[in-house]
């Protein structure tokens, strides 16, 4: 059952600090509007006098909450329940005594109540920064937890992972079971597989539409592509699972090649089909950005339009271009959803595309999920995994905007 | 001048024209991939649909049968309500004594609600009106989705059952009507009992809880970059470290933010897993960044002489943004936190590395209790690999493209009336 307590205590808040604000309006309306001042206006309108009083009530009240919330013990009997209330109903009272008393013509409330918003601002913009920390600090703690046990070498460069199988009693064939090699390589092979499809098609979808496209093509295309970007992850994991799968298989079989229906080409497929919204809006914004000058300097000399795409377009967009590829490569590697259901989980270190292969997000999701203590090496390592994972996909992106910014620069 | 003449001549010589009959040719070739790399696209979403749609619309629909039995007699009254069922059901058919016969006719129907409907009439002397689901094999039957032409043994339905079958169509005692069990109960371990309550009550909550951190949190912090934020100095390279904190953090693998989750507020804080608590939390973080680059789009495509003149006519800062710039951006800004709602809703690798993926068979209360999401819930049917599964996924599918349709239709609507009400 929810402690009613708390609740109580929010409504009591709430009543304080709508009090405090009728109270503290009436006496402003009445001392400033009779404009005592012998010279001048006041410094402030009653409303904002009355909004410091109520914002400052609503700060009190709820760090004596928290206060009360943090020292309050299990057993907590109904006379200290009691004391806390009041020790929020007089801290709230004091406040407006305070505030009330503060009402005169030359108290600068109004600017007191902006200093106050504009620092809660401040402190909501750094969220992003703590979010980072929090990422950053989590998975580094985690995984130097693994690595007392695992060595970084051993991690990077051992080419056998078997995670359920680890024992850490010092046996023999405990050494290289969590060699991470054939998973980042499976990552790294379904990435480039998605690769490419989704760079020429994104590409050309890009061109076509904004230099080609017909108006009727284009309203009708656009949104399509826009559709694609909206799909869930899910579903293409889905669709890779049901319907893909099964279709390069038989195709396979049909060929005289033997395919598993979860295939390290049908998860890369569908992985390339979804990246190609990413890539196409990222390489519209690029050729957009390129100058008009130039493209009449290479058609007034007689160029075809796509001779000035080739030769002039593309070869001025290239860095954006290239930094467009990157964020979508950092996209195709960091994606779960397909790779899990469509790519399978056994490591195998193959480049035959019609096998199944792992992922490091495959390995994070199969590590964490299900029953298990949280310090077992099995647990942690999925950190590790989750730490190598975000410094690529970070290094990437960093390269990435750094690229398209410049670009974006010397342009304008 | 010599070189003018030779151009002159040079361009309707045969050669010319040769160049430039390729050069038309190429010019074709790149249009012509161009429309493939178009064509291409269109055909992979529409072969996505198309899969998904054809298997997952018969799921909306189930087939129920009509059966009226007889009276228990009285030699049956000390045996259980089942074996009852199972004498009752055999008479109406008119089988033997044998054990297997009985058991495959049973097998037909949804054996729990029959029982429970043939217990709660068995003490009345009447014949026995029984109104029951069929079984999701028996179902598949009806929608035509059972190979006939494969022998029996490969078959879900043996030879005598799909007798059965038959004749029941034939007496007109089977009626098709619309799968309601399908939003109301929660996961079961058979597929025609499966519902989406638990995942669209956990999903709804997740949605609630992260718009309602995330949205304020995420335009406040948008509002702070873009006016009040410092530009120069020290604090300056402060605001630029955060801005390009804030893009990095955009394109950051959702899957680690479940990692954050999972070392913060499970590990440290000790909040149960599998809840929507955490989940609402994890994606609210999530959302951020989207919501930030969003409203600060917004922001920027606001007129600078708007504030200026507010500004000229001796408002304070927060005034002249809070008064005339936000208002301003509201509509775009609204847009691009319903869009990052819509992102909640489907994103799913968080929610695997936080628990949710726990099999849930009552419907959650509070964000508190256990549950799942409608992305998990089309995970784990997926998985399964009988293919009346495979079907509920889909029709999983469709619930939630129709729902994330929806939501962004809403998007639409709102940003169309809020710039209608600004013109006037």
């Amino acid at each position: 059952m929810i402690d009613p307590i708390p609740v109580y205590m929010m409504v009591i808040l709430l009543a304080l600090m709508w009090g405090s604000y009728r109270l503290i309006f009436g006496r402003a309306d009445r001392l400033l509007a009779t404009d005592e001042t012998t010279f001048g206006w006041p410094a402030a309108q009653p409303r904002h006098h009355a909004r410091l009083g109520a914002v400052v009530c609503g700060f009190v009240g709820i760090a004596i909450f928290l206060l009360g919330w943090q020292i309050r013990p299990p057993e907590a009997g109904q006379l200290w329940d009691a004391v806390w209330i009041l020790a929020l109903l007089s801290g709230g009272m004091g406040v407006t005594a305070v505030s009330l008393f503060n009402v005169r013509p030359f108290f600068a409330a109004r600017a007191r109540v902006e200093q106050l918003a504009e620092t809660g601002l401040m402190l909501l913009s750094l969220v992003a920064l703590l979010t980072t920390v929090g990422i950053i600090g989590s998975l580094v703690f985690e995984a130097s937890l693994f690595f007392r046990d695992v060595s970084i070498f051993e991690f990077l460069f051992g080419t056998q992972w078997s995670p359920q199988t680890a024992i850490r009693a010092g046996g023999a064939g405990q050494s290289g079971a969590f060699g991470s090699v054939a998973v980042f390589f499976g990552t790294f092979m379904i990435a480039l597989i998605a690769m490419c499809v989704a760079a020429p098609v994104g590409l050309m979808v890009a061109i076509y539409l904004s230099e080609y496209a017909s108006r009727r093509t284009r309203a009708f295309a656009k949104p399509a592509i826009e559709i694609l970007a909206g799909i869930p992850t899910v579903v293409y994991g889905f669709f890779a699972l049901i319907t893909v799968g099964p279709v390069i298989r038989d195709a396979a079989a049909w060929i005289g090649l033997g395919a598993s229906s979860q295939s390290a080409l049908a998860a890369g497929l569908v992985m390339g089909v979804m990246i190609i919204p990413l890539v196409s809006s990222l390489s519209d914004d690029v050729i957009r950005a390129v100058p008009l000058s130039l493209r009449h300097a290479s058609t007034s000399l007689g160029a075809t339009p796509s001779e000035t795409l080739r030769g002039v377009v593309l070869r001025s967009a290239m860095p954006g271009i290239v930094g467009a590829m990157l964020l979508a490569v950092s996209r195709a590697i960091g994606e779960t959803m397909i790779v899990v259901m469509a790519a399978g989980q056994a490591a195998n270190l193959t480049a035959n595309p019609l096998e199944a292969v792992t992922t490091v997000t495959v390995q994070i999701v199969a590590l964490l999920t299900g029953d298990q203590v949280f310090d077992s090496p099995r647990t942690l390592a999925a950190f590790a995994l989750g730490l190598v994972l975000f410094v690529i996909t970070l290094l990437l992106n960093i390269g990435a905007l750094a690229v398209v910014h410049r670009y974006r620069t010397s342009n304008e | 001048m010599s070189v003018g003449r030779d151009m002159t001549l040079s361009l309707f010589s045969e050669e010319a024209m040769g160049r430039m009959k390729q050069r038309r040719a190429s010019e074709r070739r790149f249009r012509l991939y161009g429309r493939a790399c178009i064509l291409f696209s269109i055909l992979a979403l529409g072969w996505l649909l198309f899969s998904v749609f054809s298997t997952g619309l018969s799921a909306f629909s189930k087939h129920w049968v009509a059966l009226e039995l007889s009276a228990p007699t009285a030699e049956s009254t000390g045996q259980s309500d089942r074996q009852r069922l199972i004498i009752a059901l055999a008479e109406r058919f008119e089988l033997g004594e044998d054990s297997d016969e009985r058991r495959d006719l049973l097998s037909l129907f949804s054996a729990t609600v029959a029982t429970e409907q043939f217990r709660a009439q068995a003490e009345l002397d009447e014949t026995i009106q029984l109104s029951v689901p069929v079984s999701s094999d028996a179902d598949r039957f009806f929608k035509g989705r059972i190979d006939l032409s494969s022998p029996e043994a490969q078959r879900a339905l043996t030879d005598q059952q799909i007798g059965w079958l038959n004749e029941m169509k034939e007496e007109g005692v089977i009626s098709r009507r619309f799968n309601a069990g399908l939003f109301t109960n929660a996961d079961s371990r058979s597929p025609e009992h499966a519902g989406l309550a638990t995942a669209i009550f956990g999903s709804v909550m997740i949605v609630l809880i992260s718009g309602i951190i995330a949205i304020p949190v995420g335009i406040g912090a948008a509002i702070y970059l873009d006016s009040f934020a410092p530009r120069t100095g020290w604090a300056g390279h402060l605001t630029r470290t955060l801005e390009v904190n804030i893009n990095n953090l955009a394109a950051v693998p959702a899957i680690v933010f479940g990692l954050l989750g999972l070392a913060i507020f499970i590990n440290l804080f000790g909040l149960a897993r599998s809840i929507p608590l955490v989940g609402g939390l994890v994606m609210a973080l999530r959302m951020f960044p989207t919501i930030v680059i969003a409203s600060r789009s917004a922001l920027q495509a606001v007129p600078e002489s708007l504030t200026d003149s507010a500004l000229s006519l001796g408002a304070s800062r927060i005034q002249a943004v809070f008064n005339h710039k936000v208002p301003m951006a509201t509509p775009s800004m609204l847009t691009g936190a319903i869009i990052g709602m819509a992102q909640a809703l489907g994103e799913t690798a968080p929610l695997l590395i936080i628990g949710m993926v726990a099999f849930v068979t009552t419907v959650p209360e509070t964000p508190l209790d256990p549950a799942t999401a409608l992305p998990v819930q089309i995970f784990l049917w997926s998985g399964s690999a009988e293919a009346a599964w495979a079907e509920v996924s889909s029709a999983a599918i469709i619930v939630l493209l129709m729902v994330l349709i929806m939501i962004n239709g809403l998007a639409v609507i709102i940003r169309e009336r809020l710039q209608r009400q600004r013109k006037i």
